[in-house]
């Protein structure tokens, strides 16, 4: 009988080496004449054990890592293949605790399943979803979704429920449903799992976004800095059409749907929805002013839902089993899992799907196990590039949308950046000022003359020039930004900024660190 | 990576199968990019032309963002990732260390080597991170970017 031996096809685990144990694997197997099927899966999310090996063994899918090339012929020489023990033994893989502890909801099939079989899939609830979906109308689908209280994941949380209903009842002879799939902010990386690992919840939230309001054409627009994910969402698509799940008749319904995946530019204010859709029709992405909203007239003019990945891929599940059963989970008006991103100087860096209300602390410690240096804990920056710099006094905040919010930052796409206590947070200031003037799309004043005049600002205080004077400067330029922006990109970019100076004052003296 | 030199009839092969796209220039763009390495000062005008639109639309998108280039592709690409989560893991260490073992500077042009700025590749858990010649590369250190 063969072996069957899991090794992720992820790019952050190829990216470490996976590619290289999967081929030692495979050699060795030969040279010992074992007889092994190798599947590739995407990966589970705890990026500090890839590359992560699995065996399937009689009492369940049995973990190794984080493996190197070098381990490989070792773990042969420990019988891994039958569960023998190793160094690098993890137990069953649903055990380990950094799994255990947290609520696959979104990503329930992620790191599970082979990305590219459809069987695989469906096996583990997928289309379930969908065809609830097409045995409905409309209205109902958009009623299930607003009652699940699901909220925009992309980092503005407007009820996906409102969005859709409005899209709904706009009358159109074409319709579009656009998935942003442009993850730009540093420390996010939950759409491209998601995305690699199982593409095909993507494409069924999609398809019942598209039944529900009457859209029959969808884009993905997805960055071109995840290349993987490109080619496997395409493949995907590929294989969704060919199988029926899209195309002219829906699963055998009478709706059509088309899918297309188109690439970005390296843009980061194209994650801004409609500089996206500047992009999606090929121009410069520059916004839009709204109204009107992309609800009304979006993509072309026409009426458009505009949905973050973890949005859309949250909708399979709750049609599945309910709006009830995703709402019980979460707190306040944050209901349902986050599925967080933990990155940067990390120990045990990955993906951490859970209810909202999670403390900070819960996951940075208890997950996270710290700074991957081993020196103190700093500053913890949430949300992105936008988001604000928290230090070690706000580690009891509840990770949900309105208490990030009272504590003068914001959830964004989840994600969530340790930093050591090397950092200045002056400088990370600086940066978010530079980044800001760098990505700025230049359509508005505060954002692309106030980000290159901030940047001089604090390179001023920096340098001790007029330190007390400068500072109240940037904070009054910081004002101009926040209310006379058009969009998030100058709106926000004073967060990291004011944040920085608020939380760590000591680095904005004058002086290096 | 090594491209073919630039050729009119060659492009507009490229463009040709983009006919029927809805809002075709980015797309027309990055197609003539991939295939050229870089988007020559004639594709401008031939994309104007084959799609109905004005050289200075062309021109606007081409200047916009950050993957499109007007000068040949460079023989080999390193590009760091220097966002906040590569920060916290020594990405401006990295680029310093780079630039001085190849003796370039980050983000100019050159028909060899070029460093370029990427701002994140999604692999933040395990920076900082890198991407050569289209290689993700993790825990990216000297000897891994410079190999």
């Amino acid at each position: 009988m063969s072996a069957i031996v899991y090794i992720p096809n992820d790019s952050a685990a190829i990216s470490i080496g996976a590619d290289q144990v999967a081929a030692l694997i495979a050699q060795e197997a030969v040279k010992r004449s074992l007889d092994v099927t190798i599947i590739r899966n995407g990966t589970r999310g705890a990026l500090w054990l890839e590359t992560l090996v699995e065996v399937v063994t009689p009492q369940g899918r049995t973990a190794y890592g984080p493996v190197q090339p070098s381990d490989v012929s070792s773990l042969f020489d420990a019988d891994f293949l039958s569960g023998g023990t190793h160094p690098l033994s993890l137990g069953l893989t649903e055990e380990i605790a950094w799994f255990a502890g947290q609520d696959r909801v979104t990503y329930k099939r992620v790191g599970v399943i082979d990305p590219l079989s459809l069987k695989d899939y469906e096996s583990l609830g997928g289309l379930v979803g969908l065809r609830k979906a097409i045995a409905q109308s409309g209205s109902e689908i958009v009623a299930e979704v607003t009652a699940s209280g699901l909220r925009g994941r992309g980092g503005a949380g407007f009820p996906a429920g409102i969005k859709w209903k409005t899209v709904l009842d706009a009358p159109a002879d074409q319709k579009y449903v656009c998935c942003n799939a442009d993850e730009g902010d540093s420390g996010t990386f939950a759409d491209r799992i998601l995305i690699e690992a199982d593409p095909f919840t993507l494409i069924e939230g999609m398809a019942i976004a598209a039944v529900a309001v009457g859209a029959t054409e969808g884009f993905v627009y997805l960055r071109s800095e995840y290349p993987t994910a490109i080619t496997r969402l395409r493949d995907a698509i590929a294989i969704a059409e060919s199988a029926g799940v899209l195309g002219s008749s829906v699963l055998g319904s009478k709706h059509a749907f088309n899918l297309e995946v188109r690439v970005g530019a390296g843009s980061y204010v194209c994650g801004e929805e409609t500089a996206m859709l500047e992009s999606l029709e090929g121009k410069r992405g520059v916004i839009r002013s709204k109204p009107p909203l992309p609800a009304i007239a979006g993509l072309f003019g026409k009426p458009t839902i505009i949905n973050n990945v973890l949005t859309l891929a949250s909708v399979p599940e709750i049609m599945a089993s309910g709006a009830a059963a995703y709402a019980a989970r979460g707190t306040g008006r944050s209901l349902g899992t986050q599925v967080f991103q933990l990155a940067g100087n990390i120990a045990r860096g990955g993906i951490i799907e859970t209810a909202f209300g999670i403390t900070l602390e819960t996951l940075v410690k208890t997950f996270g196990g710290g700074t991957l240096s081993g020196k103190p804990l700093r500053a913890v920056q949430i949300g992105g590039p936008l988001g604000a710099y928290f230090n070690s006094s706000h580690l009891g905040v509840s990770m949900d949308y309105e208490s990030l919010a009272a504590a003068g930052g914001m959830l964004g796409h989840g994600g969530v950046v340790l930093f050591d206590d090397s950092v200045d947070l002056a400088q990370q200031a600086k940066f978010a000022m530079e980044f800001c003037a760098l990505e700025s799309c230049g359509k508005c004043t505060p954002c692309r003359l106030g980000s290159t005049r901030g940047a001089e600002t604090i390179e001023k205080i920096i340098s001790g020039v007029d330190v007390p004077a400068n500072k109240l400067l940037l904070l009054d330029l910081c004002e101009v930004m926040t209310d006379g922006s058009l969009c998030a990109m100058g709106g926000l970019t004073p967060l990291p900024v004011k944040s920085a100076m608020n939380n760590f004052p000591e680095d904005f003296t004058g002086g290096a660190r | 990576m090594s491209y073919p030199s630039w050729s009119i009839e060659e492009a507009t092969r490229v463009l040709s199968p983009l006919k029927n796209v809805q809002g075709p220039v980015l797309i027309a763009l990055q197609a003539v990019q991939e295939r050229f390495g870089y988007v020559h000062e004639d594709a401008v005008s031939l994309i104007a032309e084959t799609f109905n639109v004005s050289r200075a639309d062309v021109h606007g998108v081409l200047t916009y963002y950050h993957d499109l280039r007007t000068t040949p592709a460079p023989a080999r690409c390193i590009q760091i990732c220097v966002a906040e989560a590569c920060q916290s893991v020594g990405s401006r260490e990295l680029v310093a260390a780079v630039e001085k073992k190849l003796g370039k500077k980050i983000d100019e042009t050159y028909a060899d080597v070029e460093i370029k700025s990427a701002y994140c590749f999604g692999n933040c858990a395990l920076g900082p991170s890198a991407m050569v010649d289209g290689e993700l590369v993790g825990r990216a250190n000297l000897e891994k970017v410079t190999a």
